[in-house]
């Protein structure tokens, strides 16, 4: 039952807008901008749009502000908000939706301008405080991955140098993205020696506070063939939550990313071996060692060793984050929308200079909340089907 | 009557933590609730805590030196298998460590009485 969305759903459009920053703009005129190139991209117009999945921090009813600013009447609509995973998750919704013939196309869009707009976003942590932590002052999220980073590195010794190599990394893949934010050289140095914001993580292990608007277009595989551009295909989706705040975490080495890549892999029938290129929700550096960890790419403990030596950089083994992913590309608010639209960019083969070459899978990791919300998506190109 | 939340908030202000025993299945829970989320019960009472915990993860919040230079942000497991956010007072916050042994105080924060450790 599992495999019955395998490929059955397409990403024909994508578009980015606003990537850095934007000042002047909203975060509706950035969502419109990245909307209005994928539907380009994909050679639909607005008025062929049915199912809207649309997520942001800054309307409580965000798909309907954004239908309404996009003029559109749609048949379908989504708005899940469980934070930076959000869009990934609504990938699912849309595959499903445009199987069941609920509507025909599907327009999955997240936008913010958090940089410009400083401190005007819907802050979860002052809407709904979260009474048995606030009285401690955590800073949130950044407090709470902290944490999870402390208890990493007492269980199984990993390092802050080993840390630091996943933002140098991220860097190393930013250098060869001409949209990404921060492009100039960082070293393990750098990152160890950069403003400490909570014990052990220093601003360099933290994500950007940027502008930026990302938008996919996904109709049926059928249909997918007849549009302007190759289609790559969502094999698998998988969903997972434990909990929302950070102590009631079960453990906090290990995130429901496992379960999420269980299911996403069950539906696309495949495992981590099978996979050429990984965007993994990076708001820090612990997270995408987790993720590697928790998705199978190598066991529990292990991830410090396994990113230490470059492997995840360009030039390694195993690509991780080619667009320079949150800690060095872009990273308004919500992220997950980004490593959709990478990791389409890398199996069209339209990445560029960072482009993986070869590349026939990838996944696209979301992550929401204080590694609360999980979400696991695998897409593959016409050759995976 | 009042809801678990203020229960719970009304025992500190007496100076006692106490936490919620599912009768269910035996497990202390927190934070406090009107179910067990490990069994589903609503069989729940009150009983004292122990007040003896464990550092399990730990940070430092850094501020600017005019703002006080940062504090202690950690979780503490306590000996009847929950878990609850807090701080270790009387060290220097960095100077907390995981597997630290604490002991539960109650302060005053403020208009709230909240729950804070001190080395054991
Ligand atoms: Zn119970």
């Amino acid at each position: 039952m599992s495999g019955d969305l395998r490929g059955k759903a397409a990403a024909v459009g994508i578009g980015l807008a606003g990537i850095g920053a934007a000042p002047g703009f909203s975060h509706l005129d950035l969502t419109g901008q990245a909307v209005k190139i994928a539907l380009d991209d994909a050679g639909l117009k607005l008025s062929d749009v049915d199912g809207l999945f649309a997520s942001n921090l800054q309307n409580v009813f965000a798909p309907l502000n954004v239908g309404e600013y996009l003029g559109i009447r749609p048949k379908v609509t989504e708005g899940t908000q469980i934070g930076g995973s959000s869009p990934v998750a609504h990938l699912l919704w849309a595959a499903l939706a445009l199987e069941a013939g609920l509507c025909d196309v599907a327009l999955v869009c997240y936008g913010s301008n958090q940089r410009s707009a400083a401190g005007r976003l819907l802050s979860p942590s002052t809407a709904e405080p979260l009474i048995y932590e606030q009285p401690y002052g955590p800073r949130y999220p950044i407090s709470s991955y902290a944490l999870a980073t402390s208890r990493h590195m007492y269980e199984y010794g990993t390092t802050r140098e080993q840390l630091a190599a996943i933002a140098v990394a991220a860097r190393g893949w930013a250098a060869m993205n001409p949209v990404a934010f921060m492009r100039d050289p960082l070293t393990v140095e750098d990152v160890l020696a950069a403003r400490m914001v909570c014990d052990p993580l220093t601003v360099r292990d933290c994500c950007l506070v940027t502008d930026g608007a990302g938008a996919v277009v996904m109709t049926r595989a059928d249909r997918a063939r007849d549009l302007k551009a190759d289609p790559v295909y969502l094999l698998g989706c998988g969903h997972a939550h434990w909990h929302r705040q950070i102590s009631q975490m079960p453990d906090l080495t290990t995130s429901a990313a496992v379960d999420s890549g269980k299911r996403a892999y069950a539906m696309a029938r495949m495992g981590p071996d099978d996979i050429d290129v990984l965007e993994l929700y990076d708001a820090f550096t612990i997270t995408t060692l987790m993720f590697l960890e928790d998705l199978g790419f190598c066991p529990k403990g292990e991830g410090g060793p396994f990113v230490e030596d470059g492997r995840i950089a360009p030039g390694g083994s195993l690509p991780v984050n080619t667009n320079g992913g949150g800690l060095s590309c872009v990273h308004p608010g919500m992220y997950g929308i980004f490593t959709v639209i990478e990791a389409i960019e890398q199996l069209r083969g339209s990445a560029g200079e960072r482009q993986v070459s070869g590349a026939q899978t990838a996944i696209s990791h979301g992550n929401g909340g204080h590694f609360s919300s999980e979400v696991t998506a695998i897409w593959g190109t016409a050759a995976t089907l | 009557m009042s809801g678990p939340d203020a229960a719970y908030a009304a025992f500190l202000a007496e100076g006692r933590l106490r936490l919620q025993r599912c009768e269910g299945c035996k497990r202390h829970i927190f934070y406090p609730r009107v179910l067990c989320p490990h069994c589903g019960s609503d069989s729940l009472n009150w009983v004292d805590a122990s007040g003896r915990g464990t550092v399990y993860a730990t940070t430092v919040v850094r501020k600017r030196p005019e703002e006080g230079g940062g504090h202690n942000l950690c979780l503490i497991d306590l000996e009847e298998g929950v878990r609850m956010a807090s701080r270790v007072e009387g060290i220097a916050p960095e100077e907390v460590a995981i597997g630290m042994a604490v002991t539960a105080r109650i302060a005053q924060q403020g208009e709230d009485a909240i729950v804070v450790f001190d080395l054991s």
